[in-house]
């Protein structure tokens, strides 16, 4: 084989590098999660990890699996497509255990204004009343109830 | 106690209802879940919007945002008279609890709540270097935050700064559509949150979704629509003004 004559030093240098990529593939195997890849360059794994977080707002489905009560009020008032959650806050270790969690009570003097404070920012059909003048003080729930805010007959005006 | 066969077949079904019950306590996370069968988005009805803060203060909550971060938050534009073209921009702390009230002076407000667009073709997903940051088959895009290395290329490349470095774990943190929420079959916690429903999750690849009869009756437009990221929160009655 003459033409390999003197070529030694050629096979050493393509044997090192043959060496250099072995070694670079097992390090990328160990390193390489075994997802990256699953669905494009990323780890496949961490859609399942991220999914897998647990959840704060139990959802307005699981408050009326119980509160049917509260949803025959609501169904019929101003307020029946606002969700449970908008006004009393996450509650889903209350779903969870309703026996030991309790949800706190609420606050109406701040959270009816939320929503219903005058302001010319608003969309102009949405309800709004200026606090001092609208109750002079009163507590919202003197007239309104919140799970059906329209004024009942009786109430004190 | 001896129950006799008349009252056992009465109590049956009674113990399979409460079960029933017990089991809808908390959704647990659906094994039945296909991310090929879904294709998330999100429809902002800005006519809705009354600027309550509600929807910053339940992401907050639901996904533990940092106090002075924001994975969404609420900005009230005025539109003066005197000056069109150059509308007056507040967002204090994100709106998350309210906005200082507002004169009527003739110009126009309104508010726009912001999040992440979940971009189809998303340029944050691109200029990542390692891979942490993806678009999702179910259309999420999404932070490994175990792969990232915090160095902020992504956040330089969103065109809307919907992202950020979060100050404990020095990597980056946004909306993730509340996708542990959403793969449950809940809605996302600030659309949950929102009085007037200005907020609505969507599943473009759900023929029964409502989305789909709103997008051919309104007039719906997406946020710089000239940067071609194909994204995915659609905005109804958007002025425009709005960057």
């Amino acid at each position: 084989m003459s033409v390999f004559k003197d070529a030694g030093h050629l096979f050493r240098f393509a044997g090192l590098f043959v060496l250099a990529f072995i070694v670079f593939w097992a390090i990328r195997g160990y390193v390489v999660p075994k997802s990256f890849g699953q669905y494009g360059h990323y780890r496949g794994n961490a859609i399942g990890e991220i999914a897998a977080r647990s959840v704060h707002f139990a959802g307005h489905d699981t408050c009326e699996t119980c509160h049917t009560d509260v949803l025959d009020v609501k169904k019929n008032g101003k307020h029946a497509h606002v969700n449970c959650e908008a006004c009393h806050g996450a509650l889903a270790k209350h779903a969870d255990d309703p026996a030991s969690v309790t949800p706190p009570k609420l606050d109406t003097a701040v959270l009816c204004v939320r929503c219903h404070a005058t302001t010319a920012a608003k969309p102009k059909g949405f309800p709004q009343v200026s606090a001092e003048e609208h109750s002079t003080g009163l507590p919202c729930e003197t007239c309104h109830q919140p799970h059906s805010p329209a004024m009942v007959a009786g109430g004190a005006k | 106690m001896n129950i006799s066969r008349r009252q056992m077949l009465i109590l049956l079904p009674a113990a399979a209802v409460a079960w029933k019950s017990v089991l809808a306590g908390t959704p647990e996370s659906s094994p039945n879940y296909k991310m090929s069968e879904h294709w998330w988005s999100m429809l902002i009805d800005i006519s809705k919007c009354i600027g309550c803060g509600n929807c910053v203060r339940a992401c907050q909550t639901e996904n533990d945002v940092p106090d002075g971060y924001f994975r969404t938050w609420v900005e009230r534009y005025h539109v003066s008279d005197e000056n069109m073209t150059n509308p007056e921009v507040i967002s204090p702390d994100g709106g998350k609890e309210g906005f200082p009230e507002a004169k009527e002076d003739g110009g126009k407000y309104f508010y726009v709540p912001k999040l992440c667009n979940q971009c189809a073709d998303s340029p944050c997903t691109q200029v990542c270097p390692v891979g942490a940051t993806f678009v999702t088959p179910d259309g999420a895009v999404l932070v490994d935050q175990t792969y990232c290395l915090g160095c902020a290329y992504c956040v330089q490349a969103c065109p809307y700064g919907c992202r950020y470095i979060h100050p404990q774990k020095k990597v980056v943190d946004k909306c993730t559509l509340c996708y542990h929420r959403i793969t449950k079959g809940l809605t996302t916690a600030c659309c949950e949150a929102c009085p007037t429903g200005a907020r609505q999750l969507a599943d473009l690849k759900n023929p029964n979704d409502p989305i789909h009869a709103f997008l051919k009756t309104h007039s719906v437009q997406v946020l710089k629509p000239q940067m071609a990221t194909g994204a995915k929160v659609f905005y109804n009655d958007l002025d425009g003004s709005v960057r």
